[in-house]
């Protein structure tokens, strides 16, 4: 018992020390990387919610691009329309999308592998269309989100990139701490339980299905944040935000990382910023006709989607820690 | 009345589309348990070769039998190549029930790109065969023309084909019998692994002519991120689903119930909402009649 | 001629589920091979059909290698398995299971020979031909399964706990339509039983494995006679 509490200080202080190293990364580099460290903030809560659904709870997602788009949408009707400051507007989005994600899971609990999967991706590629039937909803154009200008006393030469970049690392940041330690709480230790030994967990007396109704809740009010803090950083919400390649973007983040542990979720988030990036300088360099420039970051993703799925299916932390083992 | 009729007449045109591509999807789930979201992308990629043909040759009729051609070796290499090395690194643990689905999304990205690397993003454009005008009754417009009459029979003798060969010929046996139990199938003798890979094929070449009949019938237009292969992905499976994903008769009665349905909200209610509408009719479906709408048995399992 | 095992080990990760396994068969015989639960009994029969890998060892039927094929090509070699519990694709019709035994010979002249024969051996599933398997009886079911099996005119059959699950007075049945095999057809059989006494009966030969190794074999009669065999696996 002891240890563990000794273990829980030193992971808090690894949070801390992590987030002042961010700090200083921030001051260090330049815009346009403290931007995409933004996105990768923001992937790195929306690929934890897939993980945790998927690799804690053993439910399959290929729609959380819905989900997100739930957050964004409440966060920024809750801003526009009340006035609501940011902090509140992100507490909104996930309490809504978790609201819906409950609802959701209700039914997800019901379902499982194939029929879940086409479930939610049915979903990513209705929801965000909804928009475009309901005028308060903005139509096509969507509507603005705009969290405001970083505050004065920051210094007249802070960017609004940097301010994005803060809000979304603290966020991303907080939601981690507390996720690491709803896992291994009770909770965590509930849903393997139910992910593994489905029907021994029932003897057991567990409710499966609520269970895993309370994974879903949870994994969309993170991804209501995940898509809160998207909304902020393209400083809108429309159904274009949110398209279906969004939804595969992070189910092929989570696989990246690795579903069935949180410790890879860096490695999907930046491999998902960086894979562009690549491409762009690869293209550059070789000077690729246009057919390649737009095709090759696509290519990538794929290509390697496919051999993670065969070769490394667990993911590259929990590879490396079965090797440890052996 | 005649809006009834035509809203009648453009949904069973859509559904018998759709039930192509649900088709494709229950012939890949009952050979190898996979339920396969690249379907649309390998449709897809199976027009461009049509349209291809349409270039050098001039000729829908050459290109629709290429593209079915083409579409059923595109799959099985797919079977060949990705899917029994999947069953070989068969994976334990939380990944294993997502891998299939991970690894054909994955499929879905790669055909896209590599769709974009030889034809590029831009719009390709395929002139439907056939009128694509109405027939006339008195002063009325129907909602059929002679194209979508050739739609609706030449999926008709399709349909009827597969039903045939599942259920009268020693092939249809095999392929029964191997996606019932692949084990006893073996151990009877029957080559399993040929047997899906076959599946495949045909479910490839179902995808190839839904994707060239589906072009005709829409806008003529083709670009890898076209929006009407998402509505052929999204609607394929649900039509699938609401059969049952194991039936055949299922997938079309499920393709057309789909199609009527979103027909009827598209003329009555609004464009916007038929998305919503099919993920709506497909968590009924999956609620209360779970093993889809011709189906006995109870839950759903996979 | 005839069913040749030498040295055979299976293992399952890391157990070992046979370890070192050797006995023969001789053409024509009925071969009873008896043993506790997790004997090792279904392992053999799965490996000789080539559902499971061998670790090391040697099996050979006449000239063919049963470690090095899969089970749909020993089929073409005269190797048929009956796997455990009722072997039969219930969503099909009793006809159609009968038929996918005997697919790979695409001759339809042939199967429809085949096919009469086996009705003439199991006149019931005659009555039955157009039924799903599933509305079969436990009795009926395991018939179906054999005459599946036969369809295929194997010279080796490996029969995998045809008892299980029927009344007493249906196994007798079933037993005897065994018996009637090896001596109406010349198939020679390796029949896995938890019903070891009922099997001895109507074998020539048994063998008794335990945890994995042959721990005694011999004449049928022999065994039952055996003291201890009676003890250990008769029950009396």
């Amino acid at each position: 018992m002891h240890k563990l509490k000794s273990n829980n200080l030193l992971r808090l202080i690894g949070f801390v020390v992590f987030g002042f190293f961010l700090f200083y990364l921030s001051n260090a580099i330049d815009e346009l990387r403290v931007y995409q460290g933004a996105t990768v903030a923001m992937y790195v809560v929306a690929i934890s919610s897939i993980i945790l659904l998927t690799g804690y709870s053993g439910q399959v997602s290929l729609g959380h691009g819905a989900l997100l788009a739930v957050g964004g949408y409440g966060a920024a009707l809750l801003r526009n329309n009340l006035h609501a400051p940011v902090w509140l507007s992100f507490a909104g989005a996930v309490l809504v999308a978790a609201l819906f994600g409950s609802l959701l899971g209700v039914t997800a609990a019901r379902l499982s592998g194939p029929y879940l999967a086409g479930t939610t991706l049915a979903l990513a590629v209705g929801l965000p269309s909804i928009a475009n039937q309901f005028k308060f909803l903005g139509g096509e154009q969507g509507l603005i989100f705009d969290i405001g200008l970083p505050p004065a006393s920051l210094g007249e030469t802070f960017s609004q990139y940097k301010w994005f970049f803060w809000i979304a690392a603290l966020t991303a940041l907080i939601a981690m701490w507390w996720l690491q330690n709803l896992l291994r709480s009770r909770y965590g230790r509930t849903w393997r339980a139910v992910r593994t030994q489905s029907v021994a967990a029932e003897l057991a007396g567990i409710n499966t299905a609520r269970s895993k109704v309370l994974a879903f809740t949870v994994s969309a009010g993170l991804a209501g944040l995940a898509g809160a803090l998207l909304s902020m950083t393209i400083s809108t919400v429309s159904p274009s935000a949110f398209p279906l390649s969004l939804s595969f973007a992070l189910a092929t983040g989570a696989v990246l990382s690795g579903v069935t542990t949180l410790g890879g979720v860096m490695i999907g988030a930046v491999t998902l910023v960086a894979i562009p990036e690549i491409a762009d300088a690869f293209t550059q360099r070789i000077g690729a006709s246009e057919n390649v420039t737009a095709n090759l970051p696509g290519l990538m993703v794929s290509g390697l989607l496919i051999v993670v799925v065969l070769f490394v299916p667990n993911g590259p932390v929990e590879q490396f820690r079965n090797r440890r083992k052996k | 009345m005649i809006q009834i009729l035509n809203t009648v007449l453009i949904g069973i045109t859509a559904g018998s589309i759709y039930s192509l591509m649900a088709i494709a999807m229950v012939l890949v789930w009952r050979s190898t348990r996979v339920v396969n979201f690249a379907q649309a992308g390998m449709a897809l990629l199976s027009t461009y070769f049509g349209y291809e043909v349409i270039q050098i040759s001039g000729s829908y009729w050459i290109a629709l039998p290429v593209a079915m051609i083409g579409g059923a070796v595109v799959a099985s290499i797919i079977e060949l190549v990705i899917m029994r090395l999947l069953l070989k690194h068969s994976s334990q643990g939380a990944i294993a029930s997502i891998t299939p689905i991970i690894a054909t999304l994955g499929l879905l990205g790669l055909i896209k790109s590599v769709i974009g690397y030889f034809w590029g993003n831009q719009d390709r454009t395929i002139v439907s065969p056939l009128s694509n005008v109405g027939f006339t009754f008195g002063t009325n417009t129907l909602a059929i023309s002679p194209m979508k009459l050739f739609i609706i029979i030449a999926i008709l003798v399709l349909v009827l084909s597969l039903t045939f060969i599942f259920q009268r010929t020693n092939l249809g046996l095999a392929l029964r019998a191997s996606a019932y139990s692949p084990e006893i199938s073996r151990l009877a003798g029957i080559k399993v692994d040929l047997v899906r890979t076959i599946g495949w094929a045909l479910a490839g070449a179902a995808g190839g002519v839904a994707g060239m009949l589906q072009t005709a019938n829409g806008t003529g237009t083709l670009s890898p991120d076209s929006l009407e292969f998402s509505l052929l992905l999204a609607f394929g499976f649900i039509a699938a689903v609401i059969g049952g994903l194991d039936s055949l008769i299922g997938a079309v009665l499920g393709a057309l119930v789909l199609g009527l349905v979103l027909a009827f909200v598209l003329t009555y209610v609004g464009g916007s909402l038929v998305f919503i509408t099919a993920f709506v009719l497909l968590l009924i479906i999956l609620l209360i009649r779970p093993g889809g709408i011709i189906s006995q048995k109870a839950g759903r399992r996979a | 001629m005839s069913l040749i095992i030498e040295n055979l080990t299976v293992e399952h990760g890391a157990i070992r589920a046979l370890n070192n396994v050797s006995f023969t068969v001789k053409k024509g015989q009925l071969a009873a091979l008896i043993g506790a639960n997790g004997a090792g009994k279904t392992t053999l029969l799965r490996t000789l059909s080539g559902l499971n890998k061998p670790t090391h060892g040697k099996a050979h039927w006449c000239e063919t290698n049963l470690l090095h094929g899969k089970p749909e090509m020993l089929v073409r070699h005269g190797v048929s398995h009956v796997s455990e519990g009722k072997s039969v694709i219930p969503e099909l019709t009793v006809e159609e299971n009968l038929e996918i035994g005997a697919l790979w010979r695409s001759n339809k002249k042939e199967m429809q020979e085949s096919k009469k024969t086996i009705l003439e051996l199991f006149p019931r599933l005659g009555e039955r031909l157009a039924q799903r398997a599933d509305t079969l009886s436990g009795g009926e079911r395991q018939m179906l399964a054999l005459g599946r099996s036969l369809m295929s005119k194997p010279e080796l059959l490996l029969l995998d706990e045809p008892s299980l699950g029927l009344a007493p007075l249906v196994i007798e049945q079933i037993f005897q339509s065994i018996k009637e095999l090896t001596k109406s057809m010349g198939i020679t059989i390796l029949l896995v039983e938890q019903n070891a006494m009922g099997a001895l009966k109507i074998a020539d030969v048994g063998i008794v494995l335990n945890l994995g190794t042959v721990a005694i074999s011999g004449e049928a009669q022999s065994l039952i006679a055996d003291p201890a065999v009676r003890a250990a696996y008769l029950g009396y």
